[in-house]
């Protein structure tokens, strides 16, 4: 069987705000020298926050292959989300306020310094009916998966018809099946 | 240049919508000499234009105009504003359906003589017979090409389907191949082959896969008695004093209001826009809705007994590559009330990629459980369950009561509830899929919820007494002599197969019928 490349690529390309159709999202996000870099595009929360932003979004979909800088985008692209909605500027804040709070309260430490997910994700069963767990859920759906290099890391090979389909790449190609 | 009618030429035919049925009654009502005007809300994209990427395509394509819905069925719950998964764009579902193209099986022709009394359910029979469909059938399987009819090879099957194949031999089942698909195998009607390129669902970039958009529509233009008209939002149906259908009232993307006259006028805007324009098109005379004075237009909304089985194996499948819907079982549709419901289900296989399997494989749910199943990507095998649903009365389209769209037209409301029957035939679909699967090694299985409807269906059900549906055996509104219903709204009753197949050969039918009626002036 022809099998996909999974290497992760040092040399991230550009989010461009792939999502289900919402313009909203579109081109807002470069490509980040480093996690400071990362923190600092942030439009409706502090540096400070982005660590426990980005430590939910993995949380929410944990895929131990994908290094930080895939959430990263996640987490950017939501904040772009919810910056241009006038009602929504302080969503992210408040929620990271109120998670900080249940973590304190059922886990003794802020949700970033939680250090078992096992833990995390009882302090975040307990938001789960919060307009912010909402919002970080659902659109981490198309933040994270909408990324093509996380495609890739999946085993998902995209856009095919201008390689000429599967034809000769393998749309028959299984060879373990039982006779 | 292409053809262009005047707005006040009361001569024309106007079709509403371009695609399984509209598409079809166009050509093939301008093939005979008969000048149309097809309207389509969407826009006009051509095969250069599709893209090979699940969120873009469903942005460029799908019909995303606010709908809300009600009702017990996962899909209220799970995507409120997104009943259906249909397409708004010239060529209409065409666009996006996979190409499976099945004639109902005999006996659900008589739904309501097989099945008798059910409680709870509408049941009627068609007033058509299979024995009166076959030979439309066999010109919708010429005109589409379909494979396994004619001569034309079946497709060759993609790993996915070697999986479903592997499962159905290892369970017993008897009757599984690559389909019956309006995708060519071989060069035919000036179009290549199959490249499997996947994608199906974003449109063929190929043209292997029959659409109205180029196969149908073109060749109606070449007449030059069919003008097509893209973003064309039909918003009421004008009639005369006497209930004679004169006209139509559309609005362009500017919002300019226009109207074109009409001698006849077809309405195939898929079963949720046939539905709410009729519904919207009520007047003194019609006061519930044009062609509603039996109370049925909406209801009898069918949308098949769906679900997706998903499983994870040890190796590597890329169920993404090729035909997306590669091949089917055929075992289970059969009628058989010892299984403990009526009707029967196909089992066909399905792939989406890893933007539409994180959206819709299990809708709402979060941490590794979920993650872990999107680990194994490379490793999934899935299928997609079609069976017979059940008409129910209250199963219906509705105008919203309060919002409108920016035309002013109301949004229609979509409300279904699943009848027992449905529960229990998808409660079995999903233990065989999973037996299916487990038999060649699968170490998981996820049951995946029905997505947005794409069959959607019955909303102007066909009737042989005006008192029981709203259009008759020829798709004429019983009330409206000169008012037709065209698309999947007029189905009697679901069956369990694919319905495009019968929506063109119906299509097909019509148009002669509808000759037929012209040339004696009785219409």
């Amino acid at each position: 069987m022809r099998l996909v490349d999974k290497t992760i690529k040092l040399n991230r390309r550009a989010f461009i705000g792939r999502s289900a159709g919402a313009a909203a999202l579109a081109g807002i996000v470069g490509t980040f020298s480093d996690r400071g870099a990362f923190a600092a595009t942030l439009k409706t929360v502090t540096p400070a926050t982005a660590p426990t932003l980005v430590k939910v979004a993995r949380d929410l979909y944990p895929h131990d292959r994908l290094p930080d800088a895939y959430y990263e985008n996640a987490v950017a692209a939501i904040d772009t989300s919810v910056a241009a909605e006038a009602a929504s500027k302080t969503l992210l804040t408040d929620g990271v306020g109120l998670l900080d709070a249940a973590a304190m309260k059922l886990k003794g430490s802020p949700y970033v310094a939680v250090a078992s997910e096992a833990d995390r994700i009882t302090v975040l069963k307990s938001i789960e009916g919060t307009p912010f767990f909402a919002r970080m859920r659902s659109e981490m759906v198309t933040a994270l998966y909408n990324q093509p290099e996380v495609w890739t890391q999946l085993g998902y090979e995209g856009s095919s018809a201008e390689q000429g389909g599967y034809i000769h790449r393998g749309f028959n190609d299984i060879d373990w099946l039982p006779a | 240049m292409a053809t262009k009618f005047s707005l006040n030429d009361d001569s024309v035919v106007v079709v509403i919508g371009s695609g399984a049925g509209g598409g079809t009654l166009s050509n093939e009502l301008a093939q005979k000499g008969i000048k149309v005007v097809c309207l389509e809300a969407g826009s006009r994209y051509e095969i250069p234009d599709f893209i090979n990427d699940e969120w873009e395509s469903f942005a460029q394509l799908a019909w995303r105009d606010k709908r809300t819905t009600s009702g017990s069925w996962r899909v209220a719950k799970d995507f409120p504003n997104l009943p259906a998964w249909i397409v708004k764009a010239v060529g209409g579902t065409t666009t996006h359906w996979a190409g499976a193209s099945l004639r109902f099986q005999d006996h659900e022709w008589k739904a309501r003589s097989t099945y008798g009394d059910i409680p709870g359910a509408a049941l009627l029979d068609w007033p058509i017979t299979a024995e009166e469909m076959a030979p439309w059938y066999a010109k919708a399987e010429f005109k589409m090409g379909t494979t396994g009819t004619n001569g034309i090879p079946r497709l060759p099957g993609n790993n996915n389907y070697k999986v479903l194949a592997a499962g159905a031999q290892k369970l017993g089942y008897k009757e599984f191949h690559t389909g019956n698909m309006s995708i060519n195998s071989q060069p035919r009607d000036g179009r290549g082959s199959c490249q499997q390129i996947g994608f199906c669902f974003q449109g063929c970039k190929s043209g292997a896969k029959w659409s109205t958009l180029y196969t149908e529509i073109p060749k109606g233009e070449a007449t030059g008695n069919l003008e097509v008209r893209p973003e064309s939002q039909v918003i009421r149906i004008e009639h005369d004093a006497r209930g004679k259908v004169t006209g139509v009232v559309y609005a362009d993307t500017t919002g300019a209001m226009h109207l074109q006259k009409a001698r006849i006028i077809a309405v195939a805007g898929n079963s949720i826009e046939s539905a709410r324009l009729l519904l919207n098109s009520q007047s003194n005379l019609f006061k519930d809705g044009l062609a509603n004075g039996s109370g049925h237009v909406g209801r009898h909304y069918m949308r098949h007994t769906t679900g997706s089985v998903y499983a994870v194996f040890d190796k590597p499948v890329h169920m993404y590559r090729g035909t997306t819907m590669a091949g089917i079982v055929r075992d289970e549709a059969r009628n058989d009330p010892a299984r403990g419901y009526v009707g029967g289900f196909e089992l066909e296989t399905i792939s989406l990629g890893v933007p539409f399997t994180a959206a819709f494989l299990s809708p709402g749910a979060w941490g590794r459980d979920f993650s872990s199943v999107l680990d194994s990507y490379d490793h999934m095998a899935g299928l997609w369950i079609v069976g017979e649903d059940l008409p129910q009365a209250n199963n219906r389209v509705t105008l919203n009561g309060s919002e409108k769209d920016r035309f002013g037209m109301p949004i229609a409301n979509v409300h279904y509830d699943d009848h027992p029957n449905d529960d229990a035939m998808r409660t079995h679909a999903y233990r065989q899929s999973t037996a299916l699967y487990e038999a060649v090694g699968a170490k998981r299985t996820i049951l995946t919820p029905p997505y947005p409807s794409t069959h959607n269906l019955g909303t102007n059900r066909m009737s042989e007494k005006p008192d029981d549906g709203v259009v008759n055996k020829w798709g004429q509104a019983h009330e409206v002599k000169n008012l037709f219903v065209s698309d999947g709204s007029q189905f009697t009753t679901s069956a369990a197969e694919n319905p495009t197949l019968t929506i063109v050969a119906l299509a097909i039918r019509q148009a002669d019928h509808i000759a037929g009626l012209m040339a004696r002036n009785e219409v």
